[in-house]
């Protein structure tokens, strides 16, 4: 689905990454951990097509991602669904409009997709926040309204950028169930965090790899994790 | 969730969902729909005056260019005889459709505009005119010449050649300088259009990694810009022709004696050609924007 082979990213003459390999396979649970500055960022942002790496190849779905075009980029990203830290939304539509966006861009039939509309957004908790535009929303609820939206075209892969960085444990808590459930509908996770208490608390539930960067290169964690 | 049927509505197809993804406000609004007013504005004179100097030249071009003049100056009691003369050469003369002298109230109404009306012409030596209207084949201007010189002293023959093609050039050239102010006024309108766009995708440069996030494509993207930026240039340059055609109508009515400036204006069908102007300026508004956002958009990340 998405295969990195021998991937290093250097930006400004400084390698920011280098000999990473992974393998994000159908319905698999991955951790990404390291310190902050450590590449966590690039490394999503190379998984979802947003970076051309600098050494090795990146595959999205078979597609080497040199040799995408743009056009193809769009394609795949409407098969992989992005959590950002600061969820980048559009502050002059609503929370339901900002979810329906990957619909609407895709020319998909936004009449025969509202109940789906309506279930996600039920599903998230933002029921009765669908009319919010999003700076009026807490950071649990944009961090849901952003997961909302990342899975609103059933993607196939779902990656998440400090998904908790700026909201409290019980919030977290709810975020990572979210995302578990998703796991066990098919969808494959990757998270990048640095929080390791989430790590083990997802760990009670799901199946997981734990992957860590460190001195620019990729490894699995250890036990402790 | 009736909410939510509101918000679908919006996306609908017809309701132009790639328009509601760009923020609606910013001064590249107004710089555009201002512009495309002015651009209007002007390219109703401009197109005023093609038309103008275009009927101008048809006018001095066919009506001058099928009639001559024979001028008769002879002393005092030979200026009968002389224009005589001058008639019948001219009715033998091939290529001459009709000839004839005209009478003092004519030529008094044509001295009029320069020393006013009850001009004495009886006690002015001024010579006597013959107007001759060719055929369709014309006449042999030099044999005529010669022809005259022999039996008519005093006559000279003046086919408008000389002035009329300076004339008829002059108002060609008016109307090629009139097309292309048209010509300009859209290159203008296109150029400021593009660097309004241009400014619209940078304001919005975060909206477009959000849609890019989400797997719009660059053509989805662009038809929000684009299908904006037309109709502001379409709703300018209705507003700016309105007005240019008003100003048109509030010029003086063409009269003859004021010739050709108070004749710029629109006759007839012509009124229906200014019609134009409003979706010519949507269309270029639409290729300028779509163009400014492929290059943007090729260029960003």
């Amino acid at each position: 689905m998405i295969e990195l082979e021998g991937v290093g990213y250097s930006y400004g003459g400084g390698e920011l990454l280098g000999d990473v390999s992974l393998s994000l396979a159908p319905g698999s649970f991955h951790f990404l951990t390291g310190p902050s500055g450590s590449g966590k960022t690039t490394l999503l942002k190379l998984c979802y097509g947003a970076l051309v790496p600098t050494a090795g190849q990146v595959r999205l779905f078979g597609q080497d991602r040199r040799e995408m075009s743009r056009d193809d980029i769009a394609m795949a990203r409407r098969r992989i669904g992005v959590v950002h830290q600061d969820c980048q939304f559009l502050d002059h539509l609503d929370v339901a409009e900002n979810i329906a966006l990957p619909l609407a861009v895709s020319g998909r039939d936004l009449l025969a997709e509202e109940a789906n509309l309506r279930e996600l957004i039920g599903w998230v908790g933002l029921r009765a926040r669908a009319q919010a535009r999003p700076p009026e929303l807490s950071g649990g609820e944009r961090q849901r309204a952003a997961l909302a939206r990342a899975v609103i075209m059933s993607p196939d892969a779902v990656l998440a950028d400090e998904p908790t960085g700026n909201i409290d444990w019980e919030m977290s808590e709810r975020l990572m169930r979210l995302l578990i459930e998703l796991n066990r509908m098919g969808k494959t996770i990757l998270i990048a965090t640095h929080d390791l208490a989430l790590i083990r608390a997802a760990k009670a539930h799901v199946q997981t790899r734990v992957l860590r960067i460190a001195g620019r290169r990729l490894q699995l964690a250890g036990a402790d994790l | 969730m009736r909410a939510i049927s509101g918000v679908l509505a919006q996306f609908l197809p017809g309701d132009s969902p790639a328009d509601r993804v760009v923020p609606p406000s910013g001064f590249t609004a107004t710089l555009t729909l201002f512009t495309a007013a002015a651009m209007a504005f002007l390219a109703v004179f401009a197109l005023a005056l093609s038309l103008a100097t275009g009927r101008l030249a048809d006018r001095w071009g066919n009506e001058l260019a099928r009639t001559a003049t024979v001028r008769i100056s002879a002393p005092e009691g030979q200026m009968a005889a002389q224009t005589a003369a001058a008639l019948r050469v001219l009715e033998t003369t091939t290529g001459v459709a009709s000839a004839r002298a005209l009478d003092d109230a004519e030529q008094a109404a044509l001295l009029e505009p320069w020393f006013g009306p009850d001009l004495p012409l009886d006690q002015l030596p001024i010579p006597r005119l013959i107007e001759v209207t060719e055929t369709a084949e014309g006449f042999d201007a030099q044999g005529l010449r010669l022809r005259l010189a022999a039996e008519v002293p005093g006559a000279v023959l003046d086919d408008h050649t000389r002035w009329r093609d300076p004339l008829v050039r002059a108002a060609s050239r008016l109307r090629l300088l009139g097309w292309l102010s048209l010509a300009l006024i859209g290159a203008a309108t296109a150029a400021m259009i593009t660097l309004a766009a241009q400014a619209a995708l940078a304001a919005n440069a975060q909206v477009i990694t959000v849609l890019r996030l989400v797997g719009a494509q660059d053509g989805y993207i662009a038809r929000a810009f684009v299908r904006r930026f037309a109709a502001r240039g379409l709703a300018g340059g209705a507003l700016g022709t309105a007005l240019g055609c008003l100003a048109i109508l509030a010029l003086p009515p063409a009269r003859i004696e004021g010739g050709f400036l108070t004749g710029l204006g629109f006759q007839g069908w012509h009124w229906g050609l200014p019609l134009l102007i409003p979706p010519l300026a949507g269309l270029v508004a639409h290729a300028a924007t779509r163009s400014a956002a492929r290059r943007t958009l090729e260029k960003m990340p």
